[in-house]
Formats: structure tokens, C-alpha cells, sequence
């Protein structure tokens, strides 16, 4: 790539290269100050921050804060820090994510392969559901939640996510087994397969790519969310998000900016380890599907 | 009773009639070669019969059992697909045992069949490999491997050969014709290469539009075409077709070919038509194949109906064992087979030796061979 890059500007002059690298630096640089202020906040002392630079490092280096908003940190009436939420977040994303990705792939496994009479406009529906708005559907799905007895809880929570992710992850899917071979389903079927043999042996071990991406957008979706997470679960059982707000804005006693931010950082390390470790198959799978599908 | 019987099968897309009344028969350990253009139904009658489609109409026997509502599985059939569909996250070993373990045959049992099959195919030490690590031949033979050794009764083949390059084309034609020999299987096989067909089948059926236009052995297809399609699409390259009229002369009836600049060409009946169903002034299509038409020399000397006619040359074309020789009758290109080593050039005047016991006539109106 870079060599490319460099053969095609040998021509150009010297200056459009430090015009287009000093240009990313610049950009680099300015997206990165929030990140960097939030770090090293996070490691000052009260006192510190008051008195010093937002942007000076920490004079005295405290780990206090990330230990107060993980442990003991006031949320509401409770002041237990942020660990509770941080499991109940887990607790939601995880079913969450595994469910809709599942039923996701065998949504799209029977929009491609099982094709029905109609099967078109059932696939339509589910795109349909990816353009609704979240706040059109809160009353209804409260409602709904309420009357199967499950609002206020993280199960309900759950159920609501699995339902909204429904669409994005059956399109997904659903591109991706477009460009599946059928002539393997129909090997299978002769070997004498059957649906979920087909399958679990034969589908789903060819579809990492597209189940990486899959799980990497609902989990930082879902992680992410905070508008379900505010609106359906009662104080106990709020997400991580939820959470991060009640501490941000609790009116009490004076503003912890390094807990704050401790706290804020916390809450997006899930998302942050989920890039690292897929990130790379997160464009390999993205592209997989672009150019098959 | 045949092993594998089709009554009157049809298969239509919502409107569009695909298979529009088959009849075939096939017996045990038979090679049945479904031949036609691309689009005329090949892989359509090979799906039903292995039943990954329904079908509209009619009815598939296969050992005296009718097995329209019966799923893939039920059928006891093998399949191997033009792409070859190896399962990519198995292995080769894992990929040909699938159909077992499927089956719920016992894992000791799924190895020996395995081994046995690898050995037949020389391919021991493919096994532990998966299907990318593989060759374009190897991933063939793998799949005719896992069409093996299962030891079913019916082999359905579509197109296993058109992914490979010529060469190898030939080498695992060759291949398939030994297996056939060897294990006397029964195999119905889809093709649109009218050498495969000649060299493999032992009845050949050509399809085209959706009907079939003729089923016989390769000789019989070849020979005696039932039309002017199967005339022309059987044989490479394909079979002269040159309109004539009936004349009444001296010794019965004769054949008269026009031509540009030169007297007509005037040709016997060939031995293939009864003489007396032709009238003088009618318009029929002589079909005689390039290697009817010779040097005098190369000419068949047990044929009583050689005509040697004199010609002025257009094109030659070695083809190293022969030398395709171009001239011109019936405004229309002719072409002959003359020894590879022939000394022909263009624009020369030389004698053709047409073989008319080995031509045959058709009716320019119906397009059927007169008979
Ligand atoms: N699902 C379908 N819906 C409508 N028409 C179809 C469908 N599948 C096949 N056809 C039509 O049926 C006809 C026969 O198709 P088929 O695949 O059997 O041809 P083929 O003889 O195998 O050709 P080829 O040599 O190119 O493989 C074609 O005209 C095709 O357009
Ligand atoms: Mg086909």
C-alpha cells in the first residue's frame, strides 16, 4: 500500500506529502485530546485538577479514582461504584449478542437457502425494522414488556435488544449466504443432512468473517445503548451507560471530575478490547461481503 | 424392467416449461450422457432425478421404485457438481465420510470405505488435506471419491469435467471411463462436450428446448441422426449439411448440389434411404459427416457408394493427424478429411471421394432424416 503510494507521488512534488501527513497528524492528534485529558484526569488528585492544566500530566500519579469508581463510588442512593452495572451490563450484552447473532444467521440461512413463497417480503419486513426509530417503539415495547412481566428486568432488556438487532443481523447474514455456494446445501442434502445439520456442519463453520462482524457491531450497539437501558430496567438493574450518568450527575457534594472520568473509561474498555482483538477481521469480513454480496 | 425409468416428466418455473415430457430409460450399469445446449434442461432433468427439485408431472422409477416425493437422501444416489462442493472446512477424509456419518454408519466402517475408495483413486495421501490445499484435478477426484464410497445405486455426474483444463479434461475422461468399467455403477452424466458424450456413454440423450431429440448409442447418435440438430450438434468438426435436389437419371434417382463457376455436384442416394419414397424434383438435405468425404486414396474401400468428384480448394487447415480440406457446394462451406500429411493448397482443383453409404438425408421442412 505504501509503496504504491510513494511510486505514485515520486512525481509530485515534496510538499503535497507533508501537507497530506502533516494534515492526518493534525487530525490524529485532535481526536486524541479527549482520550488523553480523560487519561490523564483519571490519574490526578482532586486538588490537581483544580489547580493545574487540563492537559499536564499528573504531577501526583493516583490509581484512587479508578479504585473509588469501580468500588465505592455513590450512584443514587447506593455507593457501591460502578462493578454492579458493569456485570449487569455484561450480563445483558452477552445473551444479547449471542442470540441475535445466532438467530441472525439462521434468518439468513433460510432467506437464502429454504426460500419460501414470499420470503422477499419477510426479508423487506426485517430491513424495514433497522430504519425505526428507538423512540417510536418505547411506549409500545414497555407496554409489551409489562404485560409478559418482564419489565424492569435485565431479561427484558435482553429480549429488546435481540428484537432491534434482529434486522441488522439477518441483513448481514443474509448478504453473506447469498454468495454461499448452494451447491454444498444440495451435496449436504444428498449426504443426507438435514436443516440443522446443513447447518451447524456446514454453514456456520464457513462463516467467521461474517460472524465477527456481526458481533462486534451488536456488542458495541448493545453495550453501548442507553436509551433502552434507561427507559426499561428499574434502579438495580441498569446498564453500565445508565449508571455512568447517575454518577456524572449526581447533584451531591462536590463534582469528581477523576472518578468521572475513571468511571468513563471503564465503561468503554468492553468495546475497546472487542476492536483490538477482532478489529482486523472486522474489515475482512466487511470487505468479504462488499464484493460477494 | 430398467433400473432407472422417467415417464413423461415435466418441470415448469411458474410459467416457463422447462422439461416438457421426458421419457428415459436407463438400464443397470448403464452410462446414460445427457447432451444438449447450454440452457435446454441438462441440469434441471439430473436435480429431479436426484430430487433437489420437485417436479411438475410424470414420474422417476429408480429400481422399480417411484421416488418423486422421496428427499435426496432417500434415493440412494450420489452426486458430483460442477464445482466439485467440497465442504472447505473438512478435510478430504472428513468431506467423503459426511455422507455416512449422516447416514450413522459406525466410525471404523467410514474409515475402511474411506481407505478403499482413497486407494482406488490414488489418493491416500490427500486425505488429511482440506479442499483448498488441493489442485483443480485433486478437488475432482475428491469428489468422485466421496461419490464412491458410499456405494450407491444410482451416480449422477453434472458437468464434473468443464472446470478443468483440457488436458486433464481428457485424463480424467479416460478415468471415469475405467471407474465405470471397473465397478459397473450406474451413471447418468450431463455434458455439453459431444466428445464426453461419444466416448463415455453407453446411450447418449440429446436435449434441447426442454424435448429430447433423439436417445440411442453413441453409434446411432452419431450415424443416424434423428434431425438436423442432432446432426449438427453431435461431431466436431459438425457434420456437412448441403441442400440438393432430387433428380430422375439413368440408374434411378440422384442427388444434385448446385454450385457457383462449375457444373453441379451430382451425387447417388445414400444406402441410408429407400429409393423409391424420393420423387424428382424434391428438395432434401444430404448430411454427410467430414470424414465421409476424402482424398480417393483415404476413401472406404468396402463402401460401394464412393463418388469422386472433382473440386477447387479454399482453405486447408492441418490439424496434424488429418488436414481439414474447405471447398464449396450448395452455397454453403464443405468440409473434408484428408490425411494428415496430404499435399493440398489452396485454389487447387482436386478429386473428393464422398462416401454416400455414409451419408444420410433430411426433409428441409420437418428437419427429421428420411429414412
Ligand atoms: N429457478 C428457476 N426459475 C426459472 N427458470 C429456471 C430456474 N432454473 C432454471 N431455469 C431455466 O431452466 C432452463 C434450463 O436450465 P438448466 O440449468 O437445466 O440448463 P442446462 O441445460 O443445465 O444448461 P447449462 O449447460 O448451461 O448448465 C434454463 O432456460 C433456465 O433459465
Ligand atoms: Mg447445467
Amino acid at each position: 500500500m505504501s509503496g504504491r503510494v510513494d511510486s505514485g507521488m515520486a512525481g509530485g512534488s515534496v510538499v503535497t506529502k507533508i501537507v497530506i501527513y502533516g494534515l492526518l497528524l493534525f487530525f490524529a492528534l485532535l481526536f486524541l485530546t479527549p482520550l488523553f485529558v480523560m487519561l490523564v484526569t483519571s490519574f490526578k488528585s482532586l486538588d490537581e485538577i483544580r489547580d493545574g492544566n487540563m492537559l499536564a500530566l499528573p504531577q501526583n500519579f493516583t490509581i484512587e479514582p479508578w479504585l473509588k469508581a469501580w468500588g465505592t463510588a455513590c450512584i443514587g442512593l447506593t455507593c457501591g461504584g460502578i462493578k454492579g452495572y458493569f456485570g449487569n451490563s455484561i450480563e445483558m450484552v452477552v445473551p444479547a449478542v449471542t442470540i441475535s447473532t445466532l438467530l441472525g444467521a439462521l434468518n439468513g440461512y433460510v432467506l437464502t437457502k429454504w426460500r419460501f413463497p414470499g420470503h422477499k417480503m419477510v426479508f423487506a419486513l426485517m430491513l424495514f425494522a433497522c430504519f425505526i426509530p428507538f423512540q417510536a417503539v418505547l411506549i409500545p415495547v414497555a407496554r409489551v414488556l409489562g404485560l409478559v412481566g418482564l419489565s424492569g428486568t435485565v431479561g427484558g432488556l435482553i429480549v429488546v435488544h435481540v428484537i432491534y438487532g434482529l434486522g441488522f443481523t439477518t441483513l448481514f447474514f443474509r448478504n453473506y449466504y447469498e454468495a454461499f455456494p448452494s451447491e454444498l446445501v444440495r451435496a449436504a442434502m444428498i449426504d443426507g443432512a438435514g436443516f440443522w445439520q446443513i447447518f451447524w456442519r456446514i454453514l456456520l463453520p464457513a462463516s467467521g468473517p461474517i460472524i465477527i462482524v456481526t458481533v462486534i457491531f451488536q456488542f458495541t450497539n448493545i453495550w453501548n445503548d442507553f436509551l433502552f437501558g434507561s427507559s426499561f430496567t428499574a434502579s438495580e438493574s441498569v446498564p453500565m451507560t445508565v449508571a455512568l450518568n447517575n454518577l456524572v450527575n449526581t447533584s451531591t457534594g462536590v463534582k469528581e471530575y477523576n472518578v468521572d472520568m475513571a468511571a468513563a473509561i471503564i465503561a468503554a474498555l468492553p468495546t475497546l478490547f472487542v476492536y483490538v482483538v477482532a478489529g482486523r477481521y472486522f474489515v475482512r469480513g466487511l470487505m468479504a461481503g462488499a464484493v460477494k454480496g | 424392467m430398467a433400473f432407472l425409468e422417467i415417464k413423461n416428466l415435466q418441470k415448469r418455473y411458474g410459467k416457463v416449461d422447462v422439461l416438457k415430457g421426458i421419457d428415459l430409460d436407463l438400464d443397470k450399469g448403464g452410462f446414460l450422457v445427457l447432451v444438449g445446449p447450454s440452457g435446454c434442461g441438462k441440469s434441471t432433468l439430473l436435480n429431479a432425478i436426484a430430487g433437489l427439485e420437485t417436479i411438475s408431472g410424470g414420474d422417476i422409477l429408480i429400481d422399480g421404485n417411484v421416488v418423486n416425493d422421496l428427499r435426496p437422501s432417500m434415493r440412494d444416489i450420489a452426486m458430483v457438481f460442477q464445482s466439485y462442493a467440497l465442504y472447505p472446512n473438512m478435510t478430504v477424509a472428513q468431506n467423503m465420510a459426511f455422507g455416512m456419518e449422516m447416514r450413522g454408519v459406525p466410525k471404523p466402517e467410514r474409515e475402511a470405505a474411506v481407505q478403499r475408495v482413497a486407494k482406488l483413486l490414488q489418493m491416500g495421501h490427500l486425505l488429511e488435506r482440506r479442499p483448498s490445499q488441493l489442485s483443480g484435478g485433486q478437488r475432482q477426484r475428491v469428489a468422485m471419491g466421496r461419490a464412491l464410497v458410499r456405494d450407491p445405486k444410482l451416480f449422477l455426474f453434472d458437468e464434473p469435467l468443464s472446470n478443468l483444463d483440457a488436458k486433464l479434461r481428457v485424463d480424467m475422461r479416460t478415468e471415469i471411463k475405467k471407474l465405470h468399467a471397473a465397478t459397473g455403477t450406474t451413471i447418468v452424466y450431463v455434458t455439453h462436450d459431444q466428445i464426453e458424450a461419444m466416448t463415455l456413454a453407453t446411450k447418449i440423450a440429446v436435449l434441447r428446448d426442454g424435448l429430447l431429440q433423439q436417445v440411442g448409442t453413441p453409434h446411432e447418435v452419431y450415424n443416424r441422426p434423428a434431425n438436423l440438430f442432432v446432426a449438427e450438434f453431435m461431431g466436431s468438426p459438425s457434420m456437412n449439411l448441403l441442400t440438393a435436389k432430387v433428380a430422375a437419371g439413368k440408374g434411378g434417382m440422384m442427388l444434385e448440389l448446385a454450385r457457383e463457376h462449375d457444373a453441379p455436384i451430382l451425387l447417388r442416394v445414400p444406402s441410408s434411404v429407400v429409393q423409391t419414397k424420393l420423387a424428382a424434383g424434391q428438395e432434401v438435405i444430404v448430411g454427410i459427416r467430414p470424414e465421409a468425404i476424402t482424398d480417393p486414396d483415404g476413401a472406404d474401400r468396402n463402401s460401394t457408394l464412393v463418388e469422386t468428384v472433382e473440386a477447387k480448394v479454399e482453405v486447408v487447415e492441418p490439424a496434424g493427424s488429418d488436414t481439414y480440406v474447405v471447398t464449396h457446394a450448395a452455397g454453403r462451406e464443405v468440409i473434408a478429411r484428408m490425411r494428415g500429411d496430404a499435399d493440398v493448397r489452396p485454389g487447387q482443383r482436386i478429386p473428393f471421394a464422398f462416401d454416400l453409404g455414409r451419408a444420410v438425408l433430411f426433409d428441409p421442412k420437418t428437419q427429421v432424416r428420411l429414412a
